[in-house]
């Protein structure tokens, strides 16, 4: 069979400029080569910063501000399109190779209907007319399962949901009839339950029009549902490449080892229940009119973790601005220890506030960039315990250590951090307040799969040592079985099932939870299609199936 | 501010403003003649006695000029640093609080911003006594409502950042919130509002010397000397040219560090301005 596109020994280097005016040379891609032919996919897999985006820019011999190829080829149909000048790589991207972004509600021009968008390409090019090309915009959006597919192109960007804007993106990709397509994280920015539905659309669409595809992603149970083969990169460089099946069933690498065995880590069945720290009854609460959480409860027994579980707009992060005191509820209690915690922040005293601390998703924004690692520990230690001087920066360096990190960055920015540090270090500045509850929004979900696993069993530790009680919110189940007590799973601002994790995660399930339960990605060859058929077979049964929701 | 990496382009802003100030400090020993003598015939040419030449009275124009550093400088410097202050105070308190305080204060801002910010000086400055003191308070108010409008733009762009909203459930007070955690992430564009605000204060105060309210006669001020010498220029005579010269410089200079300033500033990553 012919390649469609063949890599041979690409290098791709960037030039750094320093703060002090010299430049350097880093390579972000070292020596990657490989072959995808028509009909197939190859999936490349790795953490931010493998070269992944950049190897795939390659193919559209596209390199973003100051990256640049300097080795190897690019050979499209035997063509290597990295020697083109501008005319003739105009040609070729849009027309014969396409490219589809991970964020479709970025990608997509928001003053402009969604129809006219998709066959700009082709229509540009000269491939079709406008004519032909709408009419091959409608048999697409038919193949990827878009609603009303004769007048989906009618619609805005805004009018759409996230995931059928991201089909929509495919479509666009498609109608040219290009020859490769480069998906750069298609699914990364959608809940589970949509993603199904995207990853089940592309796949069918790539087998419809027998295109090559490059598949980008850094979750190796997704790329496993998709690609022919995988490509493994670390660090610029392949670690291992071959079939699927291999790569999932028998990994040769460490590295590809530790990557398809990280969803397996779990935790032993709930501790039994100590005395009641936090309990929430009858929580209602929104943004002027709409209510996003309604009629709430839960009750968090103290020195366990408490998962609430959800997709994207179900209210739980609401849920986490209520606890805080950030927006006052409208009816219900939240009582801790005991006692009823005023509504808003500012009627709580010092003493309230100290006992619940907040781990945010983006550790990037959560600390002031202009204030040392010092300082950022060292503030909660002052206001609260009134510690100074040599003491301070004692107790900063203790808590430094508890989170892996040594004394060397006391004196550090946190840009000067990784996102893995950074989150250790808002661990460190919560725990410098002694709290008995921690919420935990997202924390990990910014973090690359190895990255994340480090923080979590940080996180748990620490409850170890120090019986601190987590609040933890996130939509990813494999982080419920890793480290929950007790689980909540929320949908569209109600709480459909709470209890034990061994219970929750048990059927029998309510739809719901089924339905999410489902949709998480297994590192299995063939769960796609066992899930869609199942799920085709339930939608047969219950007359009302739950819809998606938007994003 | 490593001082080490400054690059040549704030090196010479910083040498310039230097070279203003100690002009205005040194005035009477470095001027070879006094302010407001007359020594020779009205615009005289560059060239012997006087290098510059004379103004429409016949007054050293290179004397004056040095003797208009302190005024030009000093009134302009003090305006806008008292404005800085008076316009971030108020804005911060105003994102800070939120609610009917930001809605007031706001609200009062924009009624002075609506009233043409000349005539209002005018107004002003002809009922108060005229002396330098007031000067600078009038010329600060006006500016304020600028530097507010700026300030509450940018700080109300930090205030929804996490780590404010981290701070605020530490329990900290507003004190706290305003100087620790907004302030230093909205230094950068504020400096360069204030290189701005900094060049329009030195015209703003030669349009007010112009109208006869400014600085008075005879002290030199260089805004006030190319009024009084734009005569000139229809004769050919260069007068005007040479204190028009001496605030594009300084402005100028100002600029150029306030740039470095603002880089910086805006090294660290997360930062505003950065993006």
């Amino acid at each position: 069979m012919p390649e469609m596109l063949s890599v041979r020994n690409l290098r791709v280097e960037v030039t750094a400029h320093q703060p002090d005016g010299s430049s350097s040379r880093l390579v972000l891609v070292d020596d990657v080569s490989f072959d995808v032919s028509k009909g197939k996919v190859l999936g490349l897999i790795g953490e931010s910063g493998a070269g992944k985006s950049t190897i795939g820019l390659t193919a559209l011999a596209y390199g973003r501000g100051g990256v640049c190829m300097t080795g190897g080829q690019v050979l499209l149909d035997g063509e290597d399109i990295s020697k083109l000048d501008t005319r003739g790589i105009r040609s070729v991207r849009g027309a014969r190779v396409a490219y589809v972004a991970q964020s479709a509600a970025a990608a997509f021009n928001p003053a402009h209907k969604l129809g006219r968008q998709v066959i700009e390409a082709a229509f540009r090019h000269g491939i079709m007319t406008r004519e032909e090309a709408r009419k091959r915009a409608v048999y697409l959006f038919g193949v990827l399962g878009l609603p009303d597919p004769e007048n989906f192109g009618e619609r805005y960007p805004h009018q759409v949901s996230g995931g059928q804007l991201q089909r929509a993106m495919t479509a666009m990709a498609l109608c040219a009839n290009p020859e490769l397509i480069v998906f750069d994280e298609p699914t990364t920015a959608l809940d589970v339950t949509t993603q199904i539905e995207v990853l089940a659309a592309i796949k069918h669409a790539i087998a419809e029009t027998n295109t090559a595809a490059l598949y980008i992603t850094h979750d190796l149970a997704v790329v496993a549902q998709i690609s022919d083969d995988i490509m493994v990169l670390r660090h610029g460089k392949m670690v291992e490449y071959g079939p699927t099946r291999q790569i999932i069933e028998a990994p040769r690498e460490e590295y590809t080892r530790a990557l398809v065995s990280i969803r397996q880590t779990s935790r032993e069945a709930a501790r039994p229940d100590g005395d009641v720290l936090l309990n929430i009854e009858g929580l209602t609460a929104g943004y002027s009119d709409v209510d996003v959480l309604q009629d709430i409860s839960l009750s968090l027994p103290k020195g366990q973790t408490f998962a609430v579980v959800g997709e994207s707009g179900s209210g739980k992060s609401t849920l986490a601005r209520v606890i805080t005191g950030l927006l006052p509820p409208r009816t219900g209690t939240i009582a801790f220890n005991g006692t009823p915690l005023p509504p808003a922040r500012k009627d709580r005293s010092r003493e309230q506030l100290r006992r619940i601390q907040m781990i945010y998703q983006m550790a990037d924004t959560a600390m002031n960039p202009r204030q040392k690692i010092r300082d950022i520990i060292g503030r909660p230690l002052t206001l609260y315990f009134g510690t100074r001087g040599q003491a301070k920066t004692g107790r900063v360096k203790e808590l430094l250590e508890q989170i892996e990190m040594g004394p060397q960055f006391l004196d550090r920015y946190p840009a000067e951090l990784s996102g893995g540090q950074k989150q250790r270090v808002a661990i460190a500045r919560a725990l410098a307040a002694k709290p008995e509850l921690i919420l935990c929004d997202e924390p990990t979900s910014a973090l690359d799969p190895l990255v994340a696993e480090g923080i979590l069993k940080l996180l748990l530790r620490l409850q170890e040592e120090t019986a601190v009680s987590y609040l933890f919110i996130t939509h990813d189940i494999a982080i419920v079985r890793a480290i929950a007590d007790r689980v909540a799973v929320m949908h569209r601002g109600r709480v459909v099932r709470q209890g034990a994790k061994t219970a929750v995660l048990s059927p029998p399930f309510d739809d719901y939870t089924d339905l999410l339960l489902r949709s998480v990605p297994e590192m299995e060859i063939g769960w796609l299609e066992r899930v869609l058929e199942g799920r085709r077979g339930n939608q047969r049964q219950s007359a009302a199936p739950i819809e998606m929701e938007r994003s | 501010m490593r001082l080490r990496s400054m690059p040549i382009s704030a090196r010479i802003g910083l040498a310039g403003i230097m070279l203003v100030a100690l002009c205005a400090i040194f005035a009477p020993l470095i001027a070879p003649y006094s302010e407001s003598a007359v020594v020779g015939e009205v615009w005289a040419p560059m060239g012997g006695d006087f290098i510059l030449g004379t103004d429409n009275l016949g007054r050293d124009l290179l004397s004056r000029l040095i003797y208009g550093a302190r005024a030009t400088l000093f009134v302009a410097l003090a305006a806008t640093l008292l404005s800085f202050s008076i316009g971030m105070t108020l804005s911060f308190t105003a994102v800070v609080s939120g609610g009917i305080v930001d809605q007031v204060l706001s609200r009062l801002n924009d009624l002075l911003m609506s009233i043409p910010a000349l005539i209002l000086a005018l107004i002003v400055l002809a009922v108060l006594p005229q002396n330098i003191g007031i000067l600078i308070v009038v010329m600060a108010a006006i500016d304020s409502t600028r530097v507010y409008r700026i300030g509450r733009a940018v700080a109300l762009d930090v205030s929804v950042m996490d780590y404010v909203e981290a701070a605020w459930l530490r329990g900290e007070g507003k004190l706290w919130i305003i100087f620790r955690e907004i302030l230093p992430n909205t230094l950068a564009p504020l400096l360069g509002e204030f290189g701005l605000r900094f060049a329009f204060s030195i015209l703003f105060l030669s349009t007010l010397s112009f109208l006869g309210l400014g600085i008075q006669p005879p002290v030199a001020d260089w805004g006030g000397m190319v009024k009084d010498n734009k005569e000139g220029i229809i004769f050919g005579v260069s007068a005007a040219l040479a204190p028009g010269a001496a605030i594009a410089f300084l402005v100028i200079c100002v600029n150029l560090v306030v740039d470095w300033l603002i880089n910086a500033t805006a090294s660290l990553k997360g930062a505003r301005g950065d993006a």
